[in-house]
């Protein structure tokens, strides 16, 4: 059985992921993080929750204690579907589901991020769409009287040199390269 | 005649342009054009790029609001995912000047500027709000009677509720009402509001989780009842149609409960062809709904 240790406890990371929500959030909408009292309610609504270890509660009692490692390292924090209803039943207003963006967002910055999303970035950067159309589509699209191309980036090399440009711009391909843990 | 900038995302032109050509024919019955957005891309996903870095999501998200922006008039979207982003965004750029300005610099890059001129739509809401649902039902010509349907809202139409506007996210009724107004009988079922499964990156990570979901909210509908699923977005629509053949591969179950867009079966009301709306192009057969429908 692997040994339990307590790890080394950070109490600046509680800090930090509000000042790095806050970088796109209200600042107030990221401090509700502080007025959690731990009361359940976001995991008992939980849908991921129900057929997972993912704890929304306990990833902010770590979030709270300092528990940076055992907090971002966790592969359950990538079980959330961002459906929001804790958000929407915290009694504390937390804005948990945000929140749970901008650990995600700590985590990737530290190296960790799935092989799989990994995977739809890169398709990304190639195509501009996650999802892009494939031959079997263009002939759906034809036959229902569509251009076989959608008018998107899919239509438009130069819109996607922008698209590259704003990628590039805010070093997001640099953060994806990393490949994660 | 109205016009919206029609915001394609990915799933809707890029696997079920049936969503994409369903909406336009049934916004344009009621006088409504769904215009190109040349250039736009991926939105880019909420919970999958804004997990990842929201600052990257936020910038590209605001170069598609620009394109229409551009245009000069409000957008449109047939996909949760997709309006989450775009409404999220423009809400965020809006209220925050320090937050724009430096968005602007990023988008000064590619020569554009986010403005906060326009607003994002749902396409529910142009049904809704703009077209009137006595409106549609005044225009139903095959009224579907006797057909069941499970509405499925999806999570990022209504929540969060104190961004998106649209009233409880609890007991939404604008998708049952309508149905109804289309002739059909909107059916409860357990967990109604429960998510697909989809969102966040769980179908890209971890397939089997959100498989799960979505197998739980089927049997929920089948057991009610139901002669189709309905969705407002087309990656929930996804999630239902190629989760049902993943499932059936997966488990052995033998999954085929139709799916259906909102503007799809608003079509098929309106009096439109079943095959022009898209409705052959899915992973589980329709056959069985469009044999109920006289």
């Amino acid at each position: 059985m692997k040994k339990q240790t307590i790890q080394k406890l950070d109490k600046d990371f509680v800090n930090d992921v509000i000042d790095l929500g806050s970088k796109i959030f209200p600042k107030e909408d990221m401090n509700t993080l502080r007025a959690c009292l731990q009361c359940g309610t976001c995991t008992g609504s939980c849908p991921s929750g129900r057929r997972t270890a993912w704890r929304i509660r306990q990833i902010f009692l770590k979030t709270l204690n300092g528990l940076r490692e055992e907090a971002l390292s966790s592969e359950d924090l990538w079980n959330c579907t961002t459906c929001y209803t804790c958000q929407e039943r915290c009694p504390r207003k937390v804005k948990s589901t945000d929140i749970v963006r901008v650990l995600r967002n700590l985590a990737v910055k530290e190296g960790r991020m799935r092989p799989e999303h990994v995977k739809v970035c890169e398709i990304f950067f190639k195509h501009g769409h996650a999802v892009p159309v494939n031959d079997d589509v263009k002939a759906i699209r034809k036959r229902l009287g569509l251009s076989e191309l959608p008018p998107t980036v899919h239509m438009y090399p130069d819109a996607m040199k922008e698209v590259l440009v704003i990628v590039d711009e805010k070093g997001f391909r640099a953060l994806v390269d990393r490949k994660g843990s | 005649m109205s016009d919206y900038a029609f915001f394609l995302g990915c799933i809707t032109p890029n696997r079920y342009p049936g969503i994409e050509i369903a909406s336009k024919k049934v916004m344009a019955e009621f006088g409504i054009n769904l215009l190109d957005m040349k250039g736009a891309s991926c939105c880019p996903a909420p919970g999958v790029f804004g997990s990842f870095d929201l600052a990257t999501w936020l910038a590209l998200a605001s170069r598609n609001l620009v394109i229409a922006e551009e245009m000069n008039v409000d957008i449109a979207t047939t996909c949760n995912g997709c309006y989450a982003t775009l409404q999220e965004a423009n809400h965020l750029l809006k209220h925050d000047p320090k937050l724009r300005q430096r968005v602007n610099e990023t988008l000064a890059k590619i020569g554009k500027q986010y403005k906060g001129t326009i607003a994002v739509k749902h396409i529910i809401e142009l049904l809704s709000d703009e077209i009137k649902f006595e409106n549609v039902e005044k225009k139903v010509k095959r009224p579907l009677k006797d057909v069941k349907v499970a509405v499925h809202y999806g999570c990022h139409f209504l929540k969060p509720s104190e961004t998106r506007m649209h009233g409880s996210a609890e007991r939404p009724t604008v998708l049952d009402d309508l149905v109804r107004s289309l002739g059909a009988e909107s059916i409860d079922y357990r967990d109604k509001a429960m998510c697909c499964g989809a969102g966040g990156g769980v179908r890209s990570a971890s397939l089997e989780v959100a498989l799960d979901m979505a197998a739980e909210k089927l049997d929920g509908m089948i057991e009610a009842g139901a002669d189709c699923l309905v969705t407002p977005c087309a990656f929930c629509h996804l999630q239902f149609d190629r989760g049902q053949v993943e499932l059936n591969e997966k488990t052995g179950k033998k999954y085929q409960l139709p799916v259906v867009f909102i503007t799809q079966l608003a079509g098929l009301a309106l009096g439109m062809n079943a095959k022009e709306l898209g409705f052959f192009d899915n992973s589980i057969s329709t056959e069985s709904l469009l044999k109920k429908i006289p």
